[in-house]
């Protein structure tokens, strides 16, 4: 019988060498003829642990990692191919605890299946939901994504049902779906392993709106710095479309679906939906006003839904097991689960797929390891680069859209970056304001002025000028660009600026020689 | 990556680019996406074609390539080092990978090593901040860059 042996095509474990692994594992194999097939599948999500190579048996798979290439004829000699033990060797995949602890609702196939076979997608419960959908009243979709309390997992965490309701009962000869897949923020990875990992739930989610809603053309606006995710959904598409999941007739429902894969060009603030929107267009990547809303008049000024890759991706499993299902999970007003993304200085970085409700101490200490450096942290970003810093203190915080907001952060796309303690605040804070100028649309005068005075009342402050002023200074225009500006781009770059102020005052203090030199 | 020089006839092949594109809905970004991988950068006159095709002012598609960090005016070096400058590659040590990187190839960013060989170019981003720092070179993803990994990127563009 043919062993498969599974190396990732995720670009985490490409960047790390997985290529270099496939190829060597493929000469050694063939060298000793071995029957075994390799299967490049997503990732798991255990990127300290990539590339991980996993082989399957009858007890189930086992894991190795990090495996480097020079690894394998060692790996192999080892038996590798029956799950036989080696120093890389992690046992059971499944029993990793970093996995383990998870509960992959979203993520469920992400790093088990071949990304790009339909058969594999099927029989691992895929386009279940899409069936029930067909089956049912579009208004009837609708109420069960909004029981299910499915919330835009791209930061906002605006109800995605309600959205559905305004574009179904919206007027209009055509409607679209459009994919928010401009995953720009630091410290955040889900779209991209989604897209590269399981492309054919976000098709299935996507098909699913489409269906429940009217629309008939779907777009995915990614990144041009994410070519893998690019080229594996513009591959799943055409399979999809040969299949019959896309097309004149979805899964032969008679319903029209079809989507393509757009590709934006390096401007952060096209990750804002309007902005995005007029890319798409073939427009500068300008901020609109609201209203009108995108469900009114959204892309080609027609009923449009746009949703993160993650809220759709979140659909199929929702139309499968039922709204209550995926609501018993979570706290408060944040149902079901959040695919954490755990980045930057820490020791077991990856993605955590758990239900809402988790403290943000335990996300860092106890499944991330605390920091890769070995030393105390000092702060974590949550939410991208316009998320606020919190320092120990907060980390009783649980992920909660509210508890978060309470706290003045926010949990964004849920990506967490760590820092440890050689982390100068103060540049954090003037990076916040250095990044909003780069990436500013220029429509409003708080966010694109804003940003550039920011960055020099920064400067200011570190070179010990007027310091008492200039962080006065510094707050009052943070107060301005919140509340004047007209996307999140500048009203939110104060909470990093704001809370590295307020949690780390000691970092905004003139530094000592220049009161030498008085 | 090679220099692109445009040969021959710049407009002609612009032309037939727009020709096969310009059905799409919203066919902009995907032509100068197309044009900057013909020649490896936007020539500039590439854009009174494409606005005569397109029926927009020469200012809308200036507007446009404008915009977008990506597009190039120029012809890149014959590689291209991207270096991620966001947090999660800060956190990690990535503005003293810059640096380095700056210091060996005696240029700052956006700027092309005087011999045509490397252009080095910021990136927000490439969405590997769990095993931070990263680059890309020429299109290929590197991650937990340390300094030996960039001088052998570096001496491999310089070859």
């Amino acid at each position: 019988m043919t062993t498969k042996i599974y190396i990732p095509r995720d670009a985490a474990a490409l960047a790390l060498g997985a290529d270099k692994v496939a190829k060597a594992m493929e000469e050694a194999v063939v060298a000793r003829g071995l029957d075994v097939a390799i299967v490049r599948n997503g990732s798991r999500g255990l990127h300290w642990l990539e590339p991980l190579v996993e082989v399957e048996t009858p007890e189930g798979r086992v894991a190795y990692g990090p495996v480097k290439a020079r690894d394998v004829v060692s790996l192999i000699d080892a038996g590798l191919v029956s799950g036989g033990d080696h120093a890389l060797c992690l046992g059971k995949t499944e029993d990793i605890p970093f996995l383990k602890q998870q509960t992959r609702l979203t993520f469920e196939r992400c790093g088990v299946i071949d990304p790009l076979s339909l058969d594999d997608y099927r029989s691992h419960g895929g386009l279940r939901g899409l069936a029930n959908a067909i089956a049912m009243e579009p208004m009837s979709i609708v109420t069960q994504v909004t029981e299910s309390g499915l919330r835009g997992r791209g930061g906002a965490g605006f109800p995605t049902g309600i959205k559905w309701k305004t574009v179904l009962e919206a007027a209009g000869e055509r409607k679209y779906i459009v994919c928010n897949a401009d995953e720009g923020d630091s410290g955040t990875f889900a779209d991209r392993m989604i897209m590269e990992g399981d492309p054919f739930v976000l098709i299935e989610g996507m098909a699913i709106a489409g269906i429940a809603t009217g629309a008939t053309k779907g777009f995915i606006y990614t990144r041009s710095e994410y070519p893998h995710a690019i080229a594996t959904m513009a591959q799943a598409i055409e399979i999809a479309r040969r299949a019959g999941v896309l097309g004149p007739s979805v899964l032969g429902s008679g319903r029209a679906f079809d989507m393509e894969v757009r590709t934006g060009a390096g401007a952060y603030v096209c990750g804002e939906e309007t902005a995005l929107l007029n890319s798409l267009e073939g427009k500068r990547g300008i901020v609109r006003a609201k209203p009108p809303l995108p469900a009114h008049k959204g892309l080609f000024d027609c009923p449009t839904v746009i949703n993160n890759v993650i809220s759709l991706a979140s659909v199929p499993i929702i139309m499968d097991k039922g709204a209550a299902f995926y609501r018993d999970f979570g706290m408060g007003r944040s149902r079901g689960t959040i695919p954490i993304q755990i980045a930057g200085n820490v020791k077991h970085g990856g993605l955590f797929e758990t239900a809402f409700g988790l403290a943000l101490g335990e996300i860092i200490d106890h499944i991330g390891g605390g920091t890769a450096s070995g030393r105390p942290v000092k702060a974590v970003q949550v939410g991208g680069p316009l998320g606020a810093y919190f320092p120990r203190a907060l980390f009783d915080t649980p992920f909660d859209y509210e508890a978060f907001a309470a706290r003045d952060g926010l949990i964004g796309h849920a990506g967490i970056v760590v820092f440890d303690d050689t982390a100068d605040m103060l540049k954090q804070a003037r990076f916040a304001m250095e990044f909003c100028a780069i990436e500013s649309c220029g429509k409003c005068t708080p966010c694109r002025i804003g940003s550039t005075r920011g960055v020099e009342v920064a400067d200011k402050i570190a070179a010990g000028i007027e310091p008492e002023k200039n962080r006065e200074l510094l707050s009052d225009l943070c107060n301005t660009m919140k509340f004047g500006s007209l996307c999140a781009l500048g009203g939110f770059t104060p909470y990093p600026v704001v809370s590295a102020m307020t949690h780390f005052p000691d970092d905004f203090k003139p530094a000592p020689v220049a009161e030498a030199a008085e | 990556m090679n220099i692109h020089q445009p040969r021959g006839d710049v407009s002609g092949r612009t032309l037939a680019i727009i020709e096969e594109l310009k059905g799409l809905e919203g066919p902009l970004l995907p032509i100068f996406h197309e044009i900057q991988h013909e020649f490896g950068y936007v020539p500039q006159d590439c854009l009174p074609v494409i606005a005569r095709e397109l029926n927009l002012s020469r200012a809308e598609v200036y507007g446009v390539f404008s915009f977008y960090h990506d597009f190039r005016e120029h012809p890149a070096g014959r590689h291209v080092l991207k270096l991620c400058r966001a947090e999660a590659c800060q956190s990690m040590g990535g503005d003293q990978l810059a640096e380095r990187a700056k210091h060996l190839l005696g240029i700052d960013f956006h700027e092309t090593t005087p011999d045509g060989a490397v252009t080095l170019e910021p990136v927000y981003c490439l969405g590997l901040c769990s095993c931070a720092p990263s680059a890309m070179f020429d299109g290929e993803v590197h991650a937990r860059v340390d300094a030996g990994d960039l001088d052998a990127l570096v001496a491999e563009a310089r070859r």
